[in-house]
């Protein structure tokens, strides 16, 4: 942390003499410290996941959930600061609310991504503000088909076939390549729903961390095209298929 | 003392003090705008709608005609719209306004949807959406700027496990019954849907409700009436009913009618040839 | 009236308007351009329907320089509803929506003077419409090719404008399709005619003098 101490990590509106803007670099520190978020397109849907780590036994199971609808068809997860992600949510929502209500059409999920890059942006560019500690996964199924976008602090986004954020966004990212790498004409969410579970227990570190409940979303055709949670039954099925695999793994080694 | 140049010459008002906040603003009175008027007149309009409970379940009917003044214009129209797996609106009055309250209702259905999944709340029941309703027609009426719609709202409350059926107008008029019907229907398919429903149920509608296939034939002679005696109707309907299992709204249908009796008949009195 | 048809719409109109009984334009353009492939046909006050067309082809622009593709006919069909019918107590306009898009092919949208929006396979309006209800529910059929569906709007037109006083001139008509957008004319003295009712007879005078005529 060359910056600390050098005064141009104060404030977002300055830039360091080797123009960089620190203040959005520790954002990204906040979303290393995330558990990992995993989007996966599919050939027939698209798949959120995230490892939501519980930092108490007291906590009601199933609650504090990363996942938000956005609309009908479109999800997101963020990686980071959880209320900026209900924040971005929110602010999602309205945008796709306000598209359907002037053009009689769903948002697409680029111009969803698009919209909210730009309003990730805003946050980089003024004294008085901080930027979001949150990498955010938009996904959905509109009428280009399945699509991915991953936005970062700074405002960027770019479009995935597949992509992870958080801690053990690196690890996550290359099980992602070596998958689709695998499979020439892509995967499918049936067996995409396992791939994702067994990747998030991959990625989560029995020992260091905190103990974690999985969280996954699709849009397919069976939600209907609709942003949904995966059925219990499935997501407990592709739990216990992802722990024998991970053991398997061991084994071997 | 106002140094604005609007307010040379003017004698500042009693006890009005210069706001050194706001040196731009005139002290003098600015002039009343004109009232904006609304009231609109309903153009484009759909006929009376009809509801009953049944066994399990509440049924409701209108025609596919969407009117405008005597001109039968738009005659494949839906006028029964479903609010999730619980609750349908059936519509008549102004199409206009029953179009831009399905966006709203839709769009207030979609949000809440979308944050059940975050934090589990209870999906909308008929009466939540029933009492919105009642609210927005009163709140437009009072602006003088009315929905011009009568509605009926027809549900199957999970939590209760008992049937809803409720009205509301443009003049946010409420009231629930077990039998309901708009427009011309509150004249002539009231009584008959009334009679059928007592005829079971008794007075007090505590014996047996009417099953669906005799709920659906009271609707139907409801209709046929209807076509016979609303020049505002078309004999293209459709039924909606909402269970515990959830919404169907039917294809739609028709009803035979009877106008044999008619060949024989000869002049309006005396003649008889 | 706008038509649509297997690939495509066909728009038409009159080209009468009026002040009262003066045609103060006998020769008036009403179909009107909002995009690329999306016309509209504008009927009710001229000044209403050319301020409304304008601010939606405006709309329709912007649309296509944020998203960089053209609207579909659907979204157009919307942002006029939008405005006619959050104004309603100021406006006069019934407007039908015709046009091309990738998704859905040829469309028609009907917004009548209230501010509702309906999708038709064929839609009619304006004064004449009333008067050819009946020829158009007896004539259309689905399925029909540009010839067919450009004769079907040219002889509902010439009807109406046979019969209503407030509608009247030429006939102008376009047919928009993925690969062209086709202006159609007919002069006023070429318009498909017909029955116009029994042929009025003259008589001619003869055989008459001064002193047939009896004096009263």
């Amino acid at each position: 942390m060359s910056s600390i101490g050098t005064g141009y990590d104060l404030s977002v509106s300055t830039y360091s003499p080797d123009g960089r803007l620190f203040q959005v670099e520790y954002a990204n520190k906040a979303v290393e410290a995330a558990g990992v978020a995993i989007g996966l397109k599919c050939t027939d849907g698209v798949i959120l996941a995230t490892e939501r780590l519980l930092h108490s036994k007291l906590l009601v199971k199933g609650a504090n959930r990363r996942i938000q609808s956005v609309d009908d068809h479109i999800g997101m997860a963020t990686a980071g600061l959880l209320a900026d992600g209900k924040h971005l949510g929110s602010r999602a929502r309205e945008e796709a609310g306000s598209f359907r209500e002037n053009y009689n059409d769903p948002i697409t999920v680029q111009i969803l991504a698009d919209r909210l890059s730009g309003y990730t942006q805003a946050y980089t560019c003024y004294g008085s503000v901080r930027p979001f500690g949150i990498s955010t996964l938009v996904a959905g199924v509109d009428k280009t088909g399945p699509r991915l976008f991953c936005i970062e602090p700074s405002g960027v986004h770019y479009g995935y076939r597949a992509t992870a954020a958080g801690k053990g966004k690196a690890l996550a990212k290359t099980e992602l390549e070596k998958l689709l790498g695998a499979r020439e004409g892509g995967i499918g969410v049936k067996e995409g729903v396992d791939e994702v579970a067994r990747i998030i227990h991959l990625v989560h570190d029995d020992n260091k961390d905190k103990d974690f409940e999985l969280e996954m979303t699709w849009v397919c055709e069976a939600s209907g095209w609709k942003h949904a949670a995966v059925p219990q039954e499935l997501l407990v099925e592709a739990e216990r298929k992802a722990r024998a695999a991970l053991e398997e793994g061991m084994e071997e080694d | 003392m106002n140094h604005h140049p609007g307010a040379w010459g003017q004698p500042l008002p009693a006890h009005a003090q210069f706001d050194m906040f706001n040196p731009g603003q005139s002290y003098r009175q600015a002039p009343k705008a004109a009232p904006i008027t609304h009231t609109q007149q309903p153009l484009v309009t759909g006929t009376s709608v009809l509801g009953i409970k049944y066994e399990g379940g509440v049924m409701l009917a209108a025609d596919n005609l969407a009117s405008y003044g005597s001109l039968a214009r738009f005659r494949d129209i839906q006028r029964l719209h479903p609010l999730g797996k619980q609750t349908v609106i059936a519509a008549s009055g102004d199409m206009s306004d029953f179009q831009w309250l399905k966006k709203e209702l839709d769009s207030i259905l979609r949000e809440e949807n979308g944050l059940s999944l975050t934090d589990s709340h209870p999906s909308l029941s008929p009466q939540h959406i029933y009492d919105f309703l009642a609210n927005l027609f009163y709140a437009r009426r009072s602006k003088m700027n009315p929905l011009w719609n009568a509605m009926l709202v027809g549900g199957w409350d999970n939590k209760k496990n008992e049937s809803f059926l409720g009205f509301v107008d443009l003049l946010g008029t409420t009231y629930s019954a077990p039998t309901l019907a708009t427009g011309y229907g509150a004249h002539i398919a009231t009584p008959l849907l009334r009679e059928a429903y007592e005829d079971k149920a008794g007075i007090d509608g505590k014996g047996p409700l009417l099953t669906a296939e005799e709920a659906e034939k009271v609707l139907a002679d409801c209709m046929k009436v209807l076509f016979y005696r609303d020049a505002r109707s078309i004999n293209k309907y459709q039924t909606a009913t909402v269970t515990s299992e959830g919404v169907k709204i039917s294809d739609s249908k028709s009803v035979e009618t009877e106008w044999g009796f008619a060949e024989s008949l000869r002049g309006y009195g005396a003649q008889n040839q | 009236m706008a038509v649509q048809f297997d690939g495509g719409v066909v728009i038409g109109a009159d080209t009468r308007t009026t002040t009262g009984a003066y045609i103060a334009n006998r020769v008036t353009d009403k179909l009107t351009h909002i995009h690329d492939r999306i016309y509209c046909c504008r009927s009710g006050s001229a000044a209403d329907t050319q301020a409304v067309a304008d601010i939606v082809h405006q709309h329709a622009q912007v649309y296509t320089a944020i998203y960089g593709h053209a609207p579909p006919v659907a979204t157009v069909a919307a942002l006029f509803e939008k405005m006619c019918y959050e104004n309603k107590d100021q406006l006069s306009a019934g407007i039908i929506v015709g046009g091309w898009d990738p998704e859905v092919g040829g469309s028609v949208y009907n917004i009548p003077l209230g501010g509702g929006i309906f999708r038709q396979p064929w839609a009619i309006g304006g004064s004449g419409s009333t008067y050819v209800y009946g020829y158009c529910d007896a004539t259309y059929q689905e399925g029909w090719n540009e010839e067919q569906t450009l004769q079907f709007v040219k002889n509902t037109l010439a009807l109406a404008m046979s019969r209503d006083g407030s509608s009247g001139g030429c006939i102008r008509m376009c047919v928009i399709t993925k690969d062209k957008v086709e202006r159609h004319f007919i002069p006023g003295n070429e318009l498909p005619r017909f029955w116009e009712g029994k042929e009025v007879t003259g008589v001619e005078a003869v055989g008459l003098n001064a002193a047939d005529m009896v004096i009263a």
